[in-house]
This record gives C-alpha cells, structure tokens and sequence, in this order.
C-alpha cells in the first residue's frame, strides 16, 4: 500500500528505497508526504543541480550567492539590495489570477525574509498568441492577478516583458522578480541556532490549500483532465501579507529575530527543515500549536498544507513575550510551535504522539542528484540552414507597421498601467523605456533592473540566445547611467527526461554563465522550472534573466524615450548591421518564418557598447536599445513617445530591420559630441517633422504609427 | 506644525505622504489606527492604500477604526483633514464627505497621470491654486469612479464644492469627471489622485506641490 502512495506522490521506487535506507525504516505518510515534496524537481532542483555550479558569484560586492532565500549584494555606505527570481507557471494554467498572485506574494516573502524591504517587482510572461479565447483568458487573468496582489500589497510592479508563442498555449510562463533594500544590520538568515531558541510561526492560519502543489503541480507535465489539480492551487490574501512584512521588518528593527524562513513549497515540513539543517540543529516541532483555519486536520495535512503569508521565525527565550506583542500591534496571528535542539532530528508531534523524525538535513542535502542524458536536438542543424529568404525591395512603411501592430513589439501599457508602478516615489525610470531606475532616498544611488528573455532566439540556439539575453539586458540598466551588478535568472525548460531539452538547458547554463563572466557579473541566485510541457510538447527554451544595476551617483536627468526634441541628432552606436534575420522580429512577422542561426555576441564590442552607454547616460537625452524590430522599431519608439517625426538616410531596407546584437541608439543636441575610439558610432539623420521619412523608400505618418503602436494589444484584449 | 498620517493595515501610501510633506516643512508623524488621542495634531491626513485589505468595501471597516473618532471631532473642530484615494473613501464612508466611490468604468486598475482641472479655491487643498489650473498627477485606483445621489451633487456643484475635476478624457467614469470635493467648511477635503507623488521633478511632475502647499498653509492658523 506504502509502495502505492509514493508513486502517487511523484516518487521513484529508487527515491522511496532511498527514504527506507536513511531513516531504517519504511517511512510513515507524513514522513513520504515530507521526502516527496522536498525531493520534488520543484525543490531539490534534482535535474539542474549538478550543472548550476557553473554560475559564478565571487565578486567581493556579494554577499549572498544563490543558497538563502535570495541573492544579496553590497552597495555601499551600509546599503544592501537582495534580489530573486521565481516562476509559478504551472499553478498560472490552472487558475490564472491565483496562480500569478501567490507568484508575487511568495517572491515577497522571499525578499523581506532577509531582512529587506520589497520596494519593486517585475513579471515576465509568455503566452500561447491571443487569437485563442483560452490565451486572452489565462493572459488577463495573469495580469489581473498580478495587479491584484502587488497593488494591495503595496509593492510596486516596475515592468517586465512578454511575449506570445504557440509553445505556451498550453504552458504560459509567468515569472516573477522582485528587489528588497536593507541596511546592513538588518540582514538575517534562514540559519537556525542556538539550542533551546523558540520556533514562531507567524501569519495566516494553516489550511487544506495547495496541499501537494510543489510535487503535483510544478514537477509534472501537463495532460488533458488536468484542471482536477485546481484544489492544488493556494489562495493569496495581499492584506495578511501586508501585515505580515511590517510585522517582520518591525521584529528585525527592535533585534528580536535569530534566523526566519519563509513557508512556500512543503509549508511547516520545508521551513523547519531547512531552518534547522541550515544551522546544523535539529528542530521539535507540535503540531497542535499550529493555529490551523479548520478543524480535524490530520497532521500530514498540517505539515505539508501550502497556505499562504506565513513566516518561521526563531526567537530566543526571553524575547519571545516581546516578538508576540510586536506581532500583535501588527494584527498578525502567531503561534508558538517549536524549539531548536541540538539532534539533528526533526520530531514532529501531535496529540502527544511522534508523527515524524526524520534527520533535518536529509530532506535537502540527501535528495536525488541526477545527471540526465544529453543530446543536440536532430532538427538543430536542419533549423540552422533554413534561413531566412529576404525579398530585394520592401514596402517599408507597411512593413513596420506590421511590426508594430504585434502585441508584443506595440504598445504594453495596457498591462502596465493596471500595475501600481510609482509607489514609494522611488521609480525615476518607470516601465515603457529600457530598464527600469529606482533611487535610493537619501543618497545620490540608483538601482536599475531590466528582465529579458527571448524564446525564439534561444529555441534556434540556445547558447547564443541566453548569451544575447545577458548583453541586452546589461545594455538595458546600461542605458540608465548604471553598470550590471548582479544577475538572477529563471530558467523555463521543458520535460528534463528527453536529452534535447537537457540540452538545451545545459546550452543556456553555458551562455549566461560565460557572458556573465565576461562583464563580471555575479550570479546570484535563480530557479529552474522543467516539465514546462503539455500534451507531449515542449515550450520553447525561455530563459529568463533579471539583471540589477547599479550607479552611484545617478544620473540627475536619466535618459527617457520621450525627451527627443526637433532637431536634434540622431546616432547608432554599435556594430555595422551582420545581417542577423534569425530571430527576428522582422522574419516572424512579415516573413512567417521561425528558422537560421542567430549571430554569435561579440564579446569585446558589448563590453565597449555597454560601458559607452553608461557613461553617456549622464550626458544625453535619449538612449534606447535596438532589441526586437531592429532599428526601425527602436526609432519608432522615440518618435511615438517623443511625439516628433524623424528623417533618416538608408542606402538600403535591411539594416533597418536587422537584429546585429550590442547597439543602441543615441539622441542629442548637435554639439553633443558621441564619438569615442573603440565603439563605431553613425549619424543616421535627425528628428523633426511628423512623419518617420526614410528618405527614397518613403515615409510613415507618425499618428498612423501611434494608433496602430497603441492598439496593437489594446485590440487583441477587448 | 504637526500632521497626523494616520496608517490603517493596508494603507502603503503614509511613507510617500510623510516624505512629500516633510519635504513642505511640516511635521507630519505616522499615528496607528488604534490610537485614540490625537490632541496634538492641528490637522490629519488619511493616506491611500488598501485599508484593512479593501474588505466588504473600500473604507467601510476603515471607518470603525478608533482613531476616526478622533479624526471626525478634529474635522468638526474645523481642522484640515485630508483623503487621498483610499482615505477620501474612508472620508465618504464616515460620512465627512459626501458620495462614494464604485469600480473604474473599465473595470481595470488604472496607474497613470491624469490632468485636473481647478474648479474652486475654497479648500484646505486648493486654496493656493488658481481656478482653471491643470495639474498633472498620478491617479491611482481600481474604486475611483466617484458617484452620489443627482441631489447630492447637485447640491456639490451649486455650492462650489468639486474643487478637482478630469480634464479631457475622464478616466474612471467618474460623475461630472469629479475628481474631489470638500466640505460645507472647506476643511476636510478628499481626492482620488495622488499629489505626493507629483512633488519632486525627478518624479515628472511638481503639480502635486500646490494642493500639499496649500494643506500645509492651512494648518497654522488652524481654520475657525
């Protein structure tokens, strides 16, 4: 019966031998209920850890690397920033609006459970395209969700990024990234210590919800019947959760707080667990203190219910009467539920009976390790010969106004704007430019942060394309005044048992790891969702990176798109067009084609570009990125935004449409000078007037450009 | 000069409120909800938010919180008492102010800046502008379509009480684009966008100022 239940758990029969082998025994259910949600991919990162070792986070400005509930870094005068990336994809398809709201509350707990205020988030999405009813429902779902949550939980959504491709009908990805801010005494840890320290659970009370979620819902593929999984989904509630961080921050203030963790994945059994084995302790733990929203709970139920906005704190004796009182001011339920032994076991008791003991340490560092097999996907070399066709002549202005009619290249503000994004009258840079610029009150400090990814890219090859992804999102905060500081990525693959996609993600772990060496950038923390696969199909590889940067002083007029004035010049710096169509927005769109390889970074150029732009963000109105679209896009945006026409010299359409990586576009008043030794820089003409004149190939009403940029999604929601 | 920024759980705009004020010269200091003495405070302002997470109705548990005690008999006092979005719910709810405020006409979240246009100096929060100014804040709100009874605002309009109003485009669907209003006295006074957040030009707009200015001026002397 045992052997029936782990299978139905997610578990291996080698897993469940493993189980019998630690503990001497056969496990009881609580205890498999524990092994198989910690030994979920979704926990144990069984599949990818062995790999994740390759990122590289040794900068002396780290202060935490990946291993705590989020990546720290030092900046400077007692300032810390924690940041972290996390995905809630498959709890998203189920119940979009719950899915991605719990996505944003547990990234949250995540930030201040290291001691950090949460001042801003960013969502990266990808769906299935919207001509499906089911898409538009999930996307608006999702937005709503998110929207719902963030604003009520009084943290802004800075932005992110989407895309739409048939891969995610079936498999949206909804990623999240969030950013705390500290000073240096407020840090704390997971780490439990001290024997005969007080275990505090604090929050919401704990309910049947999502009992299962990690192990059924985040580490399995999808099939049709799915939505039984619904009761696996939590529930947010953004006011507990409100309540819940002033709480904390409050108990750091006044030192109350030895080490707290956060409940996500597992509840109770994972963070005091990990509490517990993070400090070498051992943890007891009574179940019947827990305050538990309905009655008759068994206590695997308990252990392992996924209820939201609850925290784990460990307190020492004699504070406990004050950290209760704290807690209380704040209106948040508390319970004491625990002690830190000095066993190494985690007991667990209820009704005075022994329910668990098992060693703390063996649900994390005990999990499976695999070493998957690898191998190139067969139609890899086929995809790289099929490249783009390109017509000899063009008509120019409809073929850019195709491109900005896609949902993804046109205008997002209709998501933006249901995100509260200007709380805490932090952001300089808010969403709808390149990164996004936070300021540090009180200091002359500026935090950006751009979230990039590009599926298509990375599904014709992968290493370039989560290369390409690290350059673009650097030359995002770049572009803000700021050099890249850290990086957090989330990692979206498909099922991790057929050797391509292990390919494919090996392929990205390589790219973002070499790039990220290449500006110096640490790897500070991350998370890999596999299984991103329905019905047999595999998404798009989509990793998704978080890049954090970092200026000090920050610019006082940071570049915006929509300082462009008449007159003014217009500059491209960067490399000469390669001729890169693979990947294009340009290919997808006008030519329907999904085929080529894309062009390989040049290392030493996106070095220069980068630092060029960083500097001249101090001296110069507008800088934009060429990302999606090429050129002609990149232009438009400055058009649109500025409100003022543009007039550019082209001897030929390509270089207009062309996606050659590490460029940007600079504009400036005549006399500013751009030019430096090692970055090509070209006028390419001057803004003005109320079309966008290519010169002989024509030219583009501007307020036709406009409608067709601001309904391109507008149109496809409503 | 002391403000009371009175913080309710939920409310997340009282950092924002504090910094913007501060940055005026006053002297405003964050009071919890459950405190009942607000003797030392010349004037009051409700912050937005999500008070008590929104339940029931925006404000409608916010209402009941003991210091609105203290904040009804400093309004009666004539003292400037200022709601912004979330408090100018609250101040609906309490009865301080006229109407209330239903779901956007879209049915979507809307966080962008909208241009008001001064419709009365006859408030704690206008009377440093001038009539027909336009003003370029921040709204922010998924309940901030403003409704009342056609008598009630009949009555607002008549006696020079919508002091805010959308100008161009109504964003929310808002009666008569209202976008605040006061009191009989002119010393409690509500609005849906935020002026906090238009009070630093590194923020993109300064047009918050006048309306916090014109707060600020109010408070020393206190109105009779």
């Amino acid at each position: 019966m045992t052997e029936a239940l782990h299978r139905q758990l997610g578990m291996t029969d080698d897993e469940y031998g493993a189980v019998v082998e630690i503990l001497g025994r056969s496990p009881n259910e609580p205890e498999l209920a524990m092994y198989s949600v910690m030994w979920s991919e979704h926990c144990s990162y069984k599949s990818s850890r062995a790999h994740l070792g390759r990122f590289g986070h040794d900068q002396p400005w780290v202060v935490f690397g990946p291993g705590e509930n989020a990546g720290v870094v030092d900046l400077g005068d007692g300032w810390l920033a924690a940041l972290r990336i996390e995905s809630h994809n498959h709890p998203s398809f189920v119940e979009p609006h719950q899915g991605a709201a719990t996505g944003v509350g547990g990234i949250l707990r995540d930030i201040f459970t290291m001691g950090a205020r949460p001042i801003a988030l960013w969502d990266p999405l990808r769906f299935g395209p919207l001509a499906d009813p089911q898409n538009r429902y999930l996307f608006q779902g999702v937005v709503g969700g998110i929207a719902g949550y963030g604003n009520a939980v009084g943290v802004p959504t800075l932005g992110g990024e989407v895309e739409f491709a048939d891969r995610f009908s079936k498999n949206p990805l909804v990623n999240v990234m969030a950013l705390g801010l500290m000073r240096e005494e407020q840090l704390v840890t997971k780490a439990a210590a001290g024997e005969g320290n007080v275990a505090i659970l604090l929050g919401a009370s704990t309910g049947r919800d999502g009992i299962g979620g990690a192990s059924i819902l985040a580490s399995a593929s999808f099939e049709e019947g799915d939505e039984e999984k619904r009761p696996s989904v939590q529930v947010g509630d953004p006011f507990e959760e409100k309540k819940l961080i002033e709480a904390c921050l409050d108990l750091y203030e006044r030192g109350l707080v030895v080490a707290i963790q956060d409940l996500g994945a597992a509840g109770i059994s994972c963070a005091t667990s990990e509490s517990a084995a993070a400090g070498g302790m051992g943890m007891d733990v009574d179940l019947d203190a827990v305050h538990v929203r309905e009655l008759a709970m068994t206590p695997g139920e308990i252990l392992m219910s996924e209820s939201q906005e609850r925290m784990l704190a460990i307190v020492e004796p004699g504070d406990v009467d004050e950290a209760l009182r704290v807690a209380g001011k704040w209106e948040v339920q508390v319970s004491v539920i625990g002690t830190v032994t000095a066993s190494d076991q985690l007991r667990v008791t209820h009704g005075g009976r022994v329910v668990a003991d098992i060693p703390a340490a063996s649900l994390s560092e005990n999990a499976p390790l695999y070493r998957r097999p690898v191998a190139r996907p067969a139609h890899q070399e086929s995809l790289w010969g099929d490249r783009p066709s390109l017509p000899g002549e063009i008509d120019l202005a409809s073929a850019l106004l195709r491109l900005l009619d896609d949902p993804a290249l046109g205008d997002r503000s209709w998501i933006y704007e249901q995100y509260d994004h200007m709380l805490f009258l932090n952001t300089i840079v808010g969403p709808g430019h390149n990164g996004s610029l936070l300021r540090i009150k009180g200091t002359e400090k500026g935090l950006a942060v751009s979230t990039d990814g590009d599926s298509l890219r990375c599904y014709l090859d992968p290493r370039r394309g989560a290369e390409r992804i690290v350059y673009e999102s650097a030359l995002n905060v770049a572009v803000t005044g700021s050099r890249p500081y850290a990086l957090v990525d989330n990692l979206n693959f498909g099922n991790p048992e057929k050797p391509a996609v292990m390919w494919q993600f090996l392929e990205t772990v390589e790219g973002i790891a070499t790039a990220c060496e290449e500006l110096d950038v640490p790897v500070v923390g991350g998370n890999v969702s596999f299984y991103n696969e329905t019905d047999g199909v595999d998404i798009y590889p989509a990793p998704v990176v978080g890049m954090l940067g970092f200026c000090d002083p920050m610019p006082t007029e940071p570049p915006r798109l929509d300082r462009g004035l008449a007159g003014m010049a217009i500059w491209l710096i960067g490399p000469e067009s390669g001729e890169d169509f693979a990947a294009s927005a340009f290919s997808r769109i006008v030519l329907d084609h999904i085929g080529g390889r894309p062009q390989a970074p040049d290392t030493d150029t996106a070095r220069a570009v980068i630092s060029h732009a960083s500097r001249l963000a101090f001296e110069v109105p507008v800088l934009h990125d060429v990302g999606a679209g090429g050129l002609a896009v990149a232009l438009a945006e400055i058009c649109m935004k500025s409100d003022v026409g543009a007039s550019v010299d082209m001897d030929e359409w390509q270089p207009l449409f062309d996606e050659t990586p590490h460029r940007f576009i600079a504009v400036a008043p005549d006399e500013v000078d751009l030019a430096i030794d090692d970055v090509p820089v070209r006028r390419l003409g001057t803004l003005g007037g109320g079309t966008m004149n290519f010169g002989a190939r024509g030219d583009l009403d501007l307020g036709e450009a406009h409608h067709i940029w601001y309904h391109a999604l507008r149109r496809r929601v409503s | 000069m002391h403000v009371a920024v009175v913080v309710f759980p939920g409310t997340n705009c009282e950092h924002d409120v504090d910094h913007a004020l501060s940055l005026l010269g006053a002297e405003p200091e964050l009071v919890w909800h459950r405190d009942v003495d607000l003797s030392g405070a010349t004037g009051v302002v409700l912050p937005g938010g999500f008070a008590h997470g929104d339940y029931l109705r925006t404000g409608a548990i916010a209402r009941f919180s003991p210091i609105m005690k203290e904040v009804e008999r400093l309004a009666a006092e004539g003292a400037p008492v200022l709601g912004i979005c979330n408090g100018f719910q609250m101040l609906c709810e309490a009865g301080l102010l006229p109407g209330a405020t239903v779901a956007n006409r879209d049915l979507s979240f809307i966080c962008r800046h909208v241009d008001l246009e001064v419709t009365s100096t006859k408030s704690i929060l206008t009377a440093n502008a001038t009539i027909g100014d336009i003003l370029h804040i921040p709204l922010n709100s998924y309940e901030g379509n403003f409704v009342a009874p056609e008598s009630e605002v009949a009555i607002l309009e008549s006696e020079g009480r919508v002091i805010l109003r959308y100008h161009g485009e109504n964003p929310n669907g808002s009666t008569n684009s209202i976008a605040g209003i006061t009191n009989r006295g002119g010393n409690v006074a509500g609005l849906m966008p935020h002026p906090e957040r238009a009070s630093e030009d590194v923020l993109g707009s300064i047009d918050g100022r006048v309306l916090l200015e014109s707060f600020v001026g109010s408070l020393e002397p206190v109105p009779a």
